[in-house]
């Protein structure tokens, strides 16, 4: 693993994996310190305002004011919490599943590893997103439900790529040798196997973060995802889209805000892999 | 070639076999019960009991799994809960809507991801590039839905340059008529000869057809711009240069052609990443199609129609890998061998 100073130097000679590193931390601190930010921290978590339906951008709210009053910027730095929050908890989840399935595949091998793989192959025929669309259907709507359904459709990635990985680290000398020595499974698998898919798994996680918010926004966007009166980006956009014509900033600002963000991540995600592995440079 | 297409079609049953399976689950695991779907939460018990009957409920899930399968084979998928149709048919009249927008989202993609990439790798490491290089990434950062919001709000509030939703002007039926000959409504307007009913099509095609393919677009120009430049760098390519052919005939002819079919890769990936866009885009601009059919699905649990929608997306989803399959070993023979 190379070092945070090798990283701030990489990040400093390539200005675009820059821009995602800042505007990465700047939503970030914009979700963690919500409260303090948000011009009106009671309409960022949902309450209405009735006397305020329909404001313009202006000088006392910024992005103006939704069909119930409340005021969009707030609700748009309301809106970073469970956007990252869902990356994050859906990225974690779906790589330590994947990972322990890829892992248990690639190194047994044999029937383990047949039904582990055939499995993932039955859940990537379908289309992206499809079984997280039909899973959250089913569950119901609701933002721990939509995570779920993400979760579902995300891990076979993962288990796909460490289980690659795990076999052809298996047949290394190191690996060898140190089975060769008695050294147990677990600790091989732990100590030589893992710490060795860890570079690839960051590159697709970070990758992956900026695809979750995405894909999170849809579901909410089409109604089966956070539900209001939740500050949620993908929601915000879906409330504004009856009123697009009349009142553009209801919707335009909220998706903004997933732009940016997923931009970021995608920015620093690039960075990131060019930094991990030089090879992919081109 | 021809062994080659037939293992990969066998293997592509196979998965699709799977499928069912998911599919089969899927459907079970419903909590509800199906006669409160179908009868309203009004359903006596007697009808309920009745239905689960009817439904086959009350067998062993194996023999439940055989039945589910037999009726896909024979074409009854069930009746949608909301329109109280046949899924199948339900389906079936509208894939042609929802397939001519991917087809020409796919056209647009390729054909712009191409020249774009190109641009960019004549240009390596200058200004163009490094513009591409942002587009291509804000491409596959932009939330389709709200792209096509944008879309809306800027050509057609402000310019008045497209018309905002549907497929058609309404009046245009009962004005200009589209006969139906195969059932895709601008494919047989044009065979018809019913140009006034094509024009307004591309008309309403524009906007969502764009919003759609921008992600596409994003992903296969930097994929291009990626191979050029490998192949770019070759020996080759320096022979040719220092035999002094022309830069253009480098570039298109020598270069082009082994950058281009890796590239297959990427357009089957979007074309998969397009089956499930078009769910938003169809939604935001009400295409009469299948993700609008889908979205209202999804949101009014329809289940027949989930698992109908489902099942046809797996089959897409499949026919794409394969045609990538076919045409990645047609392009290159030792993928043919493997």
């Amino acid at each position: 693993m190379k070092t945070l100073v090798e990283f701030k130097r990489y990040l400093l000679r390539n200005k675009l994996s820059l821009v995602g590193f800042l505007l990465v931390n700047f939503i970030l601190l914009v979700a963690l310190f919500a409260p303090w930010i948000a011009p009106s921290p009671k309409e960022g978590r949902g309450v209405e305002n009735i006397d305020h339906i329909g404001f313009g951008p202006g000088w006392h709210h910024w992005m103006g004011t939704d069909i119930l009053g409340r005021d969009v910027l707030s609700r748009v730095i309301y809106g970073a919490r469970p956007a990252l929050l869902i990356a994050i908890c859906v990225v974690l989840v779906a790589a330590t599943v994947g990972t322990i399935l890829g892992l248990v595949a690639g190194y047994m091998g044999g029937w383990i590893d047949e039904v582990i793989m055939r499995v993932c192959d039955l859940f990537l025929s379908f289309p992206p997103l499809l079984l997280a669309l039909v899973a959250v259907s089913l569950l119901g709507p609701g933002l721990t439900h939509a995570a779920l359904a993400l979760v579902i459709s995300w891990w076979p990635w993962y288990a796909r790529l460490v289980r690659g990985q795990a076999q052809s680290l298996k047949s290394r000398a190191f690996v060898e040798v140190a089975s060769a020595m008695g050294v147990g499974t677990f600790t091989i698998v732990r100590r030589h196997i893992f710490r060795n898919v860890t570079t690839p798994l960051i590159i697709q996680a970070a990758a992956d973060l900026g695809t979750v918010i995405l894909a999170a926004g849809s579901l909410a966007f089409i109604g089966l995802g956070a539900q209001p009166p939740q500050s949620d980006w993908g929601l915000m956009v879906a409330d504004g889209r009856g009123l697009v014509f009349d009142q553009w900033w209801v919707a335009t600002f909220p998706g903004l805000a997933i732009f940016i963000t997923v931009l970021g991540f995608n920015l620093l995600g690039d960075g990131m892999r060019d930094f991990l592995d030089p090879r992919s440079q081109k | 070639m021809l062994k080659f297409v037939g293992k990969r079609l066998v293997s592509a049953l196979f998965v699709l076999f799977g499928a069912t399976i998911i599919t089969f689950i899927l459907s079970r695991v419903i909590p509800s019960d199906p006669a409160l779907a179908f009868y309203g939460p009004k359903a006596t018990l007697d009808q309920s009991a009745r239905l689960r009957k009817e439904m086959g409920l009350d067998q062993s899930v194996v023999i439940q799994y055989f039945k589910y399968l037999k009726d896909m084979l024979t074409g009854n998928w069930g009746y949608s809960i909301s329109t109280k149709q046949p899924v199948l048919h339900e389906l079936m009249t509208k894939v042609p809507s929802t397939l001519e927008m991917i087809f020409v989202s796919i056209i647009f993609a390729t054909l712009f991801g191409i020249l774009l990439g190109i641009w960019a790798a004549k240009n390596a490491h200058k200004l163009v590039d490094g513009s591409v290089r942002v587009f291509s990434i804000a491409a596959v950062s932009l939330p389709t839905f709200w792209l096509g919001l944008l879309f809306q709000l800027f050509f057609v509030g402000r310019l008045h340059w497209f018309p905002a939703t549907g497929e058609f002007d309404t009046e245009l039926k009962f004005l200009n008529p589209i006969k139906h000959v195969t059932g895709f409504p601008i494919f047989d307007a044009l065979i018809t000869g019913n140009f006034h009913a094509v024009e307004n099509g591309l008309w309403h095609m524009v906007l969502p057809a764009l919003t759609l393919s921008l992600y596409s677009l994003g992903l296969i120009s930097r994929m291009i711009r990626a191979n050029l430049l490998e192949v770019l760098s070759q020996d080759y390519i320096r022979v040719a240069r220092a035999y002094g052919i022309k830069e253009r005939v480098v570039l298109f002819t020598l270069a082009l052609r082994n950058a281009l079919p890796p590239v297959t890769t990427v357009v089957g990936l979007s074309a998969a990443y397009l089956l499930t866009g078009t769910f938003f885009v169809e939604d935001v601009f009400n295409w009469p199609g299948i993700g609008k059919f889908a979205t209202t699905a999804l949101l009014n649990v329809d289940y027949p129609a989930i698992m109908g929608i489902t099942l046809l997306g797996a089959m897409g989803y499949l026919t794409i890998n394969l045609i990538v399959d076919i045409v990645q070993a047609k392009l290159d023979p030792r993928v043919r061998s493997e």
